[in-house]
């Protein structure tokens, strides 16, 4: 076992059999608990990687490991079952349920994965908590999705990605919606919780501005070959 | 958790929803009352007569003999002499035995002669007795007792007067003998209800005067000799017959069905009507038919209704397989929906009948003669239900496969 927690091998994809536009991505390690920027421009393959990640797409050949599991070759029951144990997921936007409260959609991943759900004692005062180092007001809570700014929101799609303590967060553009101001706000209550859980995050972003932020900064263009 | 966000989701499209549901229980309260009416009529129509062993008159088929003795649709073709009537009454095996004579009619109500016996022992709806509504039954040789329906439609009430007319269409009118109204039945749902009672004597006396159908020119008798006379019939068109022992029944039918002196048949009102029943039961066919097409149309409906909805709910499918729920859990998810709608949908639809039933029940009654009757759910209406709902979670398996594509699909971009 080695520090890599995502290994890419080989990696082949193509959208359909009727498009011959495949990626190829030769080679790809991303240490545990490091905060991973993919950078590029819309249209480069950068939310096609996170989806073969998560597992969402098959890959045509290579191997994709998460903590030493090739879930390439996992069926996709299994794969459902291992993105839930170990991956949190914040979409670009954000899709919390809308009609579910702040609470509902925070422990809505721990119904499942045994292993998060596990690994938090009360589910309830577990999103509280979340809530309340994301600076969520109390008041909040109870409240449907659908009455939230864009905020508050997005912190509760990180309270929803960091519950249960999985060991990848994977954000997708997270912050494309945000003002400087609040971006700098927004990321660092992330980076603050996804150290506390020694998560390890991947995001894709255009922005260059956020490089700093992270530990490793990876251009898609480097790593990913577009083939016709 | 899963069942409290399914609902919630559901009250979240609480119009689109509603609307379905209401699409769906209207659906379905047209099959149940296409259902309730079908069976109603059946049985309607089943228990126009009851606890009567046999129906005799002169040779003609069972469904002929049933339809002018029982319908007063369409004539004899002949009648039964008295004293065949006499001889069949005779029989051991004959507890009792009530003599119809038929043949004018008032104001295109059938006119009936027979005796006060016909109204004890003719039954309707599994035994239910003719009662009398007001008045009495006739003790005059003049008085006529009116089915409800003929006071009604005519507006005739006790001691109103009433010329009986010579045969169903004749100008004919037996108006030197007037009648008087004695008595009106209660509703029965029967064609008791259109019937003009008279008794046989009654039909006696209206035709002194009369031969081989037609007035004897310049005769009339006066009233006070005609009630000296003596009226016994000496024909009837019909007789009703009830047995001794159930067991003899199809002995006496054999025997006056080989009756010497004159051509008769007897048939057994059950078998005759259930045989009538095959020949109008074309209309049950047609309304179990459409009640088949209701709920294929409804199902159809629902299966519509959950595809066009699922546009708008691919970004909640996205979430629910982003956060681990599996394919079958999407899948399950829109069946738990589809299993709710329907159920739903059936609760509406149930009170909606039961609610329009109430209403509906003495109109239908009034105007059809069809007894509705508003009663429990049947073993069948739960099965059917039951099979509603397994058959709506199936066919919610259509949009489901849809909606497992999408998430498939959607993967972390949601294409909305």
């Amino acid at each position: 076992m080695d520090d890599s927690i995502v290994k890419i091998e080989s990696l082949r994809f193509q959208w359909s059999k009727n498009n011959n536009f495949k990626i190829f991505v030769p080679k790809l390690e991303v240490g545990r608990g490091k905060k991973v920027l993919f950078l590029g421009e819309s249209g480069s393959g950068k939310t096609t990687l996170l989806s073969l990640i998560c597992g969402f797409l098959e890959p045509l050949s290579g191997s994709i490991s998460i903590n030493d599991k090739i879930i390439s070759d996992l069926t996709s029951t299994n794969k459902d079952a291992y993105r839930s144990d170990n991956i949190g997921i914040i979409f670009q936007q954000f899709n919390l349920l809308p009609y579910a409260n702040v609470i509902d959609n925070i422990i809505l991943p721990l119904y499942f994965s045994k292993q998060r759900s596990k690994k938090v004692e009360n589910k309830i005062n577990a999103a509280m908590n979340l809530c309340d180092q994301l600076r969520l007001p109390e008041s909040i809570l109870n409240q449907k999705a659908s009455n939230l700014s864009v905020g508050q929101q997005q912190r509760v799609a990180v309270a929803r990605a960091l519950i249960g303590s999985p060991s990848i967060i994977v954000a997708d553009e997270p912050t494309s919606s945000l003002d400087t101001e609040a971006q700098e706000l927004f990321l660092d209550l992330m980076f603050d919780q996804i150290s506390k859980n020694s998560s390890t995050l991947l995001m894709v972003s255009h922005d260059k501005s956020l490089t700093n932020y992270f530990d490793q900064v990876i251009d898609i263009n480097e790593i990913l070959v577009r083939e016709n | 958790m899963l069942l409290k966000l399914t609902l919630n989701s559901l009250y979240a499209r609480f119009l689109t929803v509603c609307m379905t549901v209401f699409a769906i229980s209207l659906s379905l309260m047209l099959y149940m009352s296409v259902e309730k009416l079908r069976t109603s009529a059946y049985t309607s129509f089943t228990d126009t007569i009851s606890q009567t062993d046999l129906i005799i008159g002169s040779r003609a088929s069972s469904v002929q003999l049933l339809l002018y003795s029982v319908f007063r649709i369409g004539n004899a073709t002949n009648n039964i002499t008295w004293e065949s009537y006499l001889d069949i009454i005779d029989r051991d095996e004959v507890d009792w035995a009530v003599p119809i004579s038929l043949g004018d009619s008032h104001k295109g109500f059938r006119v009936m002669g027979t005796n006060k016996e016909f109204f004890n022992r003719y039954k309707f709806r599994g035994g239910q007795p003719i009662e009398i509504e007001k008045g009495f039954l006739f003790e005059d040789l003049y008085d006529v007792v009116l089915g409800s329906g003929v006071a009604e439609k005519l507006g005739y009430d006790i001691n109103t007067p009433l010329i009986v007319s010579h045969g169903l269409e004749s100008f004919t009118k037996h108006d030197d003998q007037p009648f008087r109204v004695s008595g009106i039945l209660k509703k029965t749902g029967t064609p008791v209800d259109n019937t003009v009672i008279v008794s046989l004597a009654a039909i006696e006396a209206i035709h002194v005067d009369w031969s081989t159908g037609a007035k004897i020119p310049g005769q009339q008798t006066p009233i006070e000799e005609i009630r000296q006379m003596d009226l016994t019939p000496k024909n009837i068109t019909a007789a009703l017959v009830g047995v001794k022992s159930k067991l003899s029944i199809f002995y006496l039918q054999r025997w006056i069905n080989d009756y010497p002196e004159e051509a008769l048949t007897a048939i057994l009102p059950g078998a005759a009507l259930q045989e009538l029943w095959r020949v109008v039961g074309v209309v049950e066919n047609l309304l179990l038919g459409i009640s088949v097409v209701v709920i294929f149309t409804t199902l159809i409906g629902m299966t519509a209704i959950i595809f066009s909805s699922l546009n708008e709910r691919r970004r909640e499918m996205a979430i629910w397989r982003a956060m681990g729920a599996t394919p079958r859990m999407i899948i399950g998810l829109l069946m738990l929906e589809a299993f709710f709608i329907s159920m739903l949908s059936v609760i509406i639809s149930t009170v909606l009948l039961f609610f329009s039933l109430a209403v509906l029940q003495p109109w239908i009654d009034n105007n059809y003669g069809i007894l509705v009757s508003i009663e429990m759910l049947s073993i069948k209406d739960i099965y059917v239900f039951i099979m509603f709902i397994i058959a709506a979670m199936v066919v919610s398996l259509l949009p489901a496969a849809r909606a497992y594509w999408f998430s498939i699909n959607d993967g972390m971009t949601i294409k909305i």
